[in-house]
């Protein structure tokens, strides 16, 4: 599933490139929308969808530590600046 | 009521709730620094998305959107909003997330902080801070010019015995100065009321506004001109290719026409009753695809790093990567559109927009006049008013804070402030940066180079994305790996804006194409080849560092 996602969220940005409509004036979506337009708006529809779906599938483990593990409220000198 | 009034006390009234939250966020304030800083990384999801969202988007969400769809087409669309849903949300999902681990684990607040200790150089931070301080200044300058002429614009007529001006477009206005002292002063007083806290309440309730604004103003104009369906015709019968991004040799045949139809109109009558149609102006492919390298700045955003550190648990970013795509739609849609039936509309039998006008970011705004509504015209100004201030304080605090940790915490007092002297210093930079930003902004409001500056801006941002990226996912990239890509993307960028300023002028908008793509590929390109160069040639970090930041879930242990 995880490849899937990465694969989905690699086309959507190749799909974006919509060539197709590229001089299409007259067909309106909902009798409104340019169709070059209406893609678009289901290219972030879909955007979100699959960031959804990379949330729940794709999540880097161990990102969340317990609060014992959390550094204190200190902000770093930083080993750069000895 | 005199005009302008209504709309002024609108502003007054959307002023006024962010004086309000600044106070209630302040009954939470815990005194700390780290409060102040990054609201003691507390966040939960649904605040975490607005504030992101109303941080990322600036004003040219309402008013360039639709100014740059009247000048280019619904191609604006995808190569800025549809590129930014794919592009920003990978950001946070790759960047985001794991410095938001990386800052809780190791109490970072600054990104000098992190990239302090991952490339084992205090002198990193001394190469990156005058960049992103340059980087960001003219994004607040221009802010701050934005909601002085807006204010000044929205309030025209409103108190002609006090602000009295030769020019129909500011007579009885809040002038410039006092617009602009009254939206940073404001800015100031809850940023320093409630600190991160206050900035991302204010900035959630700006996301609202600036959303529901859309749509009013997308329905209004919508029934103003006919109807969604007529308003669309209008505009595929005068002006077919802003409804494309390529010119067919129909496109060519429609424009002749028409322009012959409107110049026989002028000779009978110099202010004809009829639509002058767009010169058709091409979009290409390799533009529409180079957009995409704009939205990898937001990774490197100083302001957007520290709403991050703001966040309760790495799981709270879910919601800001999956819904970000959907809310950038939902505010560019319809402001696109507006833009595109701004090109062909008429009321009354006359244009809307006039022929030949030259000021894209005013269309909006005339749309909006065309209703003759100062309500609608109220809220437009409100809502350009909350996309410019939730930028501007997530700016504020972060060199706020920039100041206090990378400069007078790690240079003058090496690592020993207190955290009373933290938040005291934090609170007296934002004073002067707010101060200096308002000075600033008064000394360069004519200056032209200014805007088109910030064009540049972006890139500049977008060519850092490797340092961040490498610093996160190479272990292999070194110090002077980290030296070579910023100077490189940063060098590229400054080059490219002198050899195109030089043969276009600085006086205008130095135009932000080169070699048909935009200025942040060579510069993406630079940086990346020179991070990677550099890095295999020099030595690697250490293997103490190497086990710090890379070692299985580093992010969390």
């Amino acid at each position: 599933m995880r490849r899937l996602v990465i694969a989905l969220i690699v086309l959507l940005a190749v799909v974006h490139q919509d060539f197709w409509w590229r001089y299409d004036h007259r067909t309106l979506v909902l009798g409104f929308l340019p169709v070059s337009l209406a893609y678009h708006i289901g290219v972030s529809v879909a955007a979100c969808l699959l960031w959804g779906l990379a949330c729940r599938h794709c999540w880097p483990a161990g990102l969340d530590e317990p609060e014992e593990l959390a550094s204190s409220a200190e902000p770093p000198y930083g080993r750069g600046g000895h | 009521m005199p005009p302008g009034q209504t709309q002024l006390l609108i502003i007054v009234g959307y002023l006024a709730a962010l004086i309000l939250l600044g106070l209630v966020s302040n009954r939470y304030f815990r005194g700390t620094a780290i409060d102040y800083f990054i609201a003691s990384r507390g966040l939960g999801p649904v605040l975490l998305v607005l504030s992101v969202f109303g941080t990322t988007m600036t004003a040219f969400a309402i008013q360039g959107s639709s100014g740059e769809a009247w000048a280019s087409g619904v191609g604006v669309y995808g190569k800025m909003a549809s590129w930014s849903g794919i592009v920003h949300a990978m950001c946070f999902f790759l960047v985001g997330v794991r410095l938001w681990a990386f800052g809780k684990r190791y109490g970072y607040q600054t990104q000098i902080q992190f990239f302090r200790d991952r490339f084992e150089s205090s002198g990193l931070g001394l190469v990156l801070f005058p960049a992103l301080v340059l980087l960001q200044m003219p994004y607040i300058i221009i802010g701050i010019i934005g909601a002085g002429n807006m204010i000044q614009a929205a309030t025209v007529g409103a108190f002609p015995q006090f602000f009295s001006s030769s020019s129909p477009t500011a007579h009885g206005a809040i002038p410039f100065w006092l617009g602009t002292l009254v939206s940073t002063g404001v800015v100031w007083l809850y940023v320093s009321l409630g600190g991160a806290r206050a900035t991302a309440w204010a900035n959630a309730l700006q996301t609202l506004i600036f959303l529901v604004v859309g749509v009013v103003t997308f329905a209004a104009v919508a029934d103003r001109l006919g109807g969604f369906a007529r308003a669309a015709q209008t505009v595929q019968e005068y002006n077919p290719t802003k409804l494309t991004r390529g010119v067919s040799d129909e496109h060519r045949r429609v424009y002749e026409r028409k322009l012959a139809a409107y110049e026989a109109a002028k000779s009978a009558n110099p202010r004809p009753a009829a639509l002058k149609p767009h010169r058709p102006k091409e979009m290409t492919e390799l533009e529409f695809l180079s957009y995409g390298t704009i939205p990898l700045s937001v990774a490197m955003f100083p302001h957007l790093f520290q709403l991050w550190l703001t966040a309760r648990s790495a799981k709270t970013f879910r919601l800001t990567v999956t819904l970000h795509p959907v809310l950038i739609m939902l505010i560019w849609a319809p402001c696109v559109v507006i833009g595109v039936w701004a090109t062909s509309a008429m009321v009354d039998g006359r244009p809307v927009i006039p022929a030949d006008f030259g000021n894209p970011n005013a269309v909006l705004g005339l749309m909006v006049r065309m209703l003759a509504d100062p309500v609608v015209s109220g809220f437009l100004a409100a809502g350009v008013l909350a996309a410019i201030l939730g930028g501007m304080d997530a700016q504020f605090l972060c060199l706020g804070s920039m100041f206090t940790h990378d400069i007078v915490d790690h240079y003058v007092a090496h690592g020993r402030l207190t955290d009373h002297q933290r938040l005291l210093t934090g609170r007296t930079f934002v004073v002067l940066v707010v101060a200096a930003s308002w000075v600033l902004t008064l000394l360069l409001k004519e200056a032209k180079p200014i805007f088109g500056l910030a064009i540049w801006c972006f890139s500049g941002f977008a060519s850092l994305f490797p340092l961040v990226f490498g610093a996160l996912y190479w272990k292999r990239m070194s110090k002077w790996g980290a030296y070579a890509s910023v100077l490189a993307g940063i060098g590229t960028g400054v080059y490219l804006y002198l050899r195109a300023g030089q043969a276009a002028g600085f006086a205008g908008r130095v135009e932000p194409l080169v070699a048909g793509v935009v200025p942040a590929v060579p510069m993406v390109a630079a940086a990346t080849v020179a991070l990677i160069i550099v890095s295999l040639l020099t030595r690697a970090p250490s293997s103490a560092t190497v086990e710090k930041f890379f070692r299985k879930n580093a992010h969390a242990r």
